[in-house]
């Protein structure tokens, strides 16, 4: 189990902010396969990887990382602080 | 060093004049402050401010102590709030102090390119007619080019 985290406009088009996801996903990227096959709210929200940022345990990474042993991974548009 | 990611308001006198003190050894303190500001045809109604929090209070702590340790700064601070702001408020305030003024204001410089684009803050604006969340800015990523 991995708790999956949504921001900004990615937690809009989901619905939700926060769940617990049952995946066997290797990668960031395996997990995205595996999400956007499971319904249409999804498959929307990572149609286009590239206008989207991925942190697993809170740290910034790429699509390619590993999520083995991960507790959370979050999904969310280029930051917009300052 | 001082991190704070907050809802509420901050007094930038109070907060600026708290981080000069007992620094007689640094010469030098930058301040800059980020305001929520209106587009020309004055229709924002409020923005808000989304953030991760956990992750926000890493990032920020990271990036600080990058800043302390690459210009030697005696201190620095950031302050980013979140939540609901109306046009005109402050969003954040970022402080150094060093021995001298060019390596304060590299350092503040540095804190705000990196907190702009590495930070997990989003911002969404509210204005008369629809909102719509704030695409993060090309020249605010190539800016983190010249720090490398």
């Amino acid at each position: 189990m991995v708790d999956v985290l949504y921001f900004a406009w990615v937690r809009e088009r989901i619905g939700v902010p926060k769940e617990s996801v049952e995946t066997s996903a290797s990668t960031v990227a395996d997990l995205v396969t595996e999400l956007s096959a499971r319904e249409e709210r999804y498959a929307a929200a990572f149609a286009d990887i590239s206008a989207l940022r991925v942190a697993v345990d809170q740290e910034l990474t790429e699509f390619d990382a590993s999520i083995k042993g991960a507790r959370e991974v979050a999904f969310f548009p280029p930051m917009t602080g300052g | 060093m001082k991190i704070s990611v907050q809802s509420e308001a901050f007094d930038l006198g109070a907060e600026s004049t708290a981080f000069a003190q007992g620094h007689q050894d640094q010469g030098a303190i930058v301040t800059f402050t980020g305001i929520v500001r209106d587009n020309p045809e004055g229709t924002l109604q409020k923005m808000t401010i989304e953030h991760y929090p956990g992750m926000t209070e890493k990032a920020l702590s990271e990036i600080a102590a990058q800043a302390v340790e690459r210009w030697s700064l005696g201190d620095a601070l950031v302050i980013h709030r979140y939540g609901d702001l109306a046009p005109g408020e402050m969003i954040m305030m970022v402080a150094t102090a060093s021995r001298h003024r060019k390596n304060a204001f590299e350092a503040a410089e540095y804190l705000m390119d990196y907190l702009k684009s590495r930070a997990p803050f989003w911002k969404k604006e509210f204005l008369k007619d629809g909102a719509e969340w704030v695409d993060a800015k090309q020249e605010d990523e190539d800016s983190l080019t010249r720090w490398e």
